[in-house]
């Protein structure tokens, strides 16, 4: 069934699916001795959300600037939509809407000339920009603000004037730079409503960089960066996968002595407090002699077990395991 | 070269600085101030000096001394004191800035066909009024001596002219009163371009990266020339306007003429504005917050104030610190601007002032704007 679409001329709706959008190819970029990213390969297609994730300093945002042509990288080669940014920058920086990650728009003037502004410079035409301007206020929610000054807005306000500023010329292309940070959970859930249904009806890709492992999932793909590498990518729940039958949670009481307990074990890889829980990362085929074993230990050390369970991996777990290798 | 784009930043910039009313408010005040300020307080005119007189022969020719001396307006006779010591007092407690002494026996030995010596004693802490002061002294001194020989020859039957064989007779051209505000109005015109631009400059730039909606704008279509010069026209018309606000309060209010031709000071104005807005865009890529591109700037003002002639002259300046005043911009413009207000010069007599400033401009403007952009990569 075709949805119909939000902001976007149907011109490349479900005929140009499966096109990469972002496609980067081998790219390194160093600062002085650090190589911030190195030899990254990724692509994104319409219609996809490919979330980024990592530890800080991991170069997600370098990434993320490399994308957007706001950084040249050494070696490799970036498409986006088509057009080679390092050739056609002009044309390739059309395609993107880019949010970063200390965005800030200007606060002295309104949410109307803000986004107005951010038209034009983009070359959206004199007498089109006021109609799609207040489509996209519609879209974000933000149409009863128009004539608000940005600076009197609330956190999460800012931060749709932020992206309806970044999809005022229709790009095909969002690179949202850890776009929720700093919001509070109701506006994040609103966020993310809005970019799967920029992306469900009008097809285009979405490149998010995120710390929350909630919104993570919410993607069609995930990539973990580590040390400037692209380490693992793949659809989350194929992700999760890699450790089902690895991932036991423990209830008991104390938390601590069950933990010192569980790291004396064999099998064990890693023990994580999940608030009231403890996530015990296990060798592939070890899970039934740790079940097996564990109340006992617990019990030598003095503390109260009362749970353990074979659990569906999350995507903390996958992220932890990572980190760890 | 006007697009859509670059009229888009213009219009952006414009609404910035018209909803910051203070910043408004302070850029078209500050001129005004200044030139109040400059043109009444920074002036070497000395009238009226307190002067302490210790006389100690009160007789006739002692009090037609003093006449002579009160009669010019340089001095006034403040105190008649009865010690050196009072003098002393009072030229410590700055009450009195210079002492005279009269000698006991003055009257006697003026008459008596004697010579008498009279003491001034100067308050040397400011050095430029007490140097007016002191020659003033002196010259009011050697013209009474020269009444009093006269007086006597003629008493002795020597009959003499009360002509003198040689006269100098002194003509100052263009200024003819002296009057510092002249030589004040026009510089402060300089220093407002100045500071106005380059501050204003780096700061509204900084600010961009600050905030971070540089990055939003590396990612547009907006070239660096475009950014550059969008952002730096509203202010070139912002000095602009305060240029012509001096220029008229200058002439309507302190009476400085300007007898050059108007279009020429505004267009070498102009000229002028590129070196102070380079500047500007050179102190942007070093800062990295308002602040640092604030005091940035500051750093280079106050070196440029004191060496490019605008509170002193530059012949009195040591050889070497000359040879520096010839990398200051604003030297060549105040001679410019100087030059056309008072003398209503050519553009001939100013053709190598100009040659430097077009220099100046062309190295400025490349080197901030290749930095400009490698800042942005």
């Amino acid at each position: 069934m075709q949805k119909a679409p939000l902001l976007l001329t149907p011109y490349f709706l479900p005929h140009t699916m499966n096109t990469k959008l972002i496609h980067a190819q081998n790219i390194t970029k160093r600062f002085g001795e650090t190589v911030a990213v190195n030899d990254l390969s990724l692509q994104v297609r319409a219609g996809e959300i490919y979330g980024l994730v990592g530890p800080d300093g991991a170069g997600k945002t370098t990434t993320m600037r490399l994308l957007c042509g706001a950084l040249r990288p050494e070696s490799g080669d970036i498409h986006v939509g088509g057009h080679s940014m390092l050739t056609a920058p002009d044309s390739a920086r059309e395609q993107i809407g880019y949010l970063s990650q200390k965005f800030s728009l200007y606060e002295e003037l309104t949410v109307l000339e803000n986004i107005r502004f951010f038209a034009e410079v983009r070359g959206v035409p004199h007498n089109e920009w006021h109609q799609r301007a207040m489509e996209i206020l519609a879209f974000v929610g933000l149409a009863d603000f128009a004539n608000r000054r940005a600076g009197q807005l609330s956190g999460g306000m800012k931060q749709k004037l932020g992206l309806a500023s970044a999809l005022v010329h229709r790009p095909r292309v969002l690179l949202l730079d850890e776009p929720t940070g700093g919001v509070d959970p109701v506006t994040r859930q609103d966020f993310w409503q809005l970019i799967i249904r920029l992306v469900s009806a009008d097809g285009i890709s979405v490149l998010v960089s995120t710390p929350y492992m909630d919104e993570a999932v919410r993607c069609t793909y995930v990539g973990f960066m580590k040390d400037g590498h692209l380490v693992v990518e793949d659809k989350p729940k194929a992700l999760r996968e890699r450790l089902a039958g690895r991932i036991l949670e423990v209830r008991g009481i104390p938390l601590n002595l069950i933990r010192r307990a569980a790291e004396g074990l064999e099998g064990i890889e890693s023990v994580q407090t999940f608030g009231d829980r403890l996530h015990l990362r296990v060798q592939a085929g070890t899970s039934r002699t740790v079940t097996k074993n564990l109340p006992l230990a617990a019990l030598q050390a003095g503390a109260e077990f009362q749970s353990i369970t074979d659990i569906h991996p999350g995507l903390e777990d996958v992220f932890i395991a990572l980190l760890e290798e | 070269m006007f697009n859509s784009r670059l009229s888009s930043i213009i219009r952006k910039e414009f609404i910035q600085i018209w909803r910051d009313p203070r910043t408004l408010m302070l850029a078209l005040l500050i001129p005004i101030m200044q030139l109040f300020l400059l043109g009444y307080a920074a002036t070497n005119d000395v009238r009226n000096l307190p002067l302490a007189v210790f006389d100690q022969d009160r007789g006739p020719a002692a009090r037609a001394l003093l006449d002579a001396y009160r009669a010019a307006d340089y001095f006034k006779i403040a105190f008649d004191v009865d010690s050196e010591t009072d003098i002393q007092d009072l030229i410590e407690a700055g009450e009195a800035r210079l002492g005279m002494i009269i000698p006991p026996n003055y009257s006697t030995l003026i008459q008596g066909n004697g010579k008498a010596e009279v003491i001034f004693i100067f308050d040397g802490s400011d050095p430029a009024s007490a140097s007016t002061a002191l020659a003033a002294a002196q010259q009011i001194g050697w013209q009474f001596a020269t009444k009093i020989q006269q007086q006597r020859l003629s008493q002795a039957g020597i009959p003499v002219s009360t002509d003198l064989p040689l006269e100098v007779r002194t003509q100052v051209w263009y200024n003819p009163d002296l009057v510092d505000a002249y030589f004040m109005v026009p510089a402060i015109i300089g220093m407002i371009l100045f500071a106005i631009t380059s501050i204003l400059t780096a700061t509204t730039i900084v600010r961009e990266r600050e905030r971070g909606t540089m990055e939003q704008l590396i990612v547009t279509p907006i070239r660096p020339w475009e950014l550059v010069v969008g952002k730096m026209l509203p202010y070139v018309i912002l000095a602009m306007t305060n240029t012509v606000e001096v220029l008229v309060i200058g002439s309507w209010w302190f009476h400085v003429p300007i007898r050059g031709s108007l279009t020429l000071i505004l267009l070498l104005s102009g000229l002028f504005l590129i070196t102070s807005l380079s500047i500007g865009l050179l102190a942007s890529t070093i800062a990295n917050t308002q602040q640092e591109a604030m005091l940035t700037v500051w750093m280079l003002l106050l070196p440029t104030l004191f060496l490019s002639g605008f509170f002193f002259p530059l012949e009195a300046m040591p050889l070497v610190l000359r040879w520096v005043s010839y990398v200051l911009p604003l030297r060549y413009y105040l001679v410019i601007i100087r030059s056309l207000m008072l003398k209503g010069a050519s553009v001939l007599a100013l053709k190598n002032e100009i040659i430097a400033l077009t220099i100046f401009g062309i190295v400025l403007m490349t080197t901030a704007a290749v930095r400009f952009r490698k800042r942005l990569d």
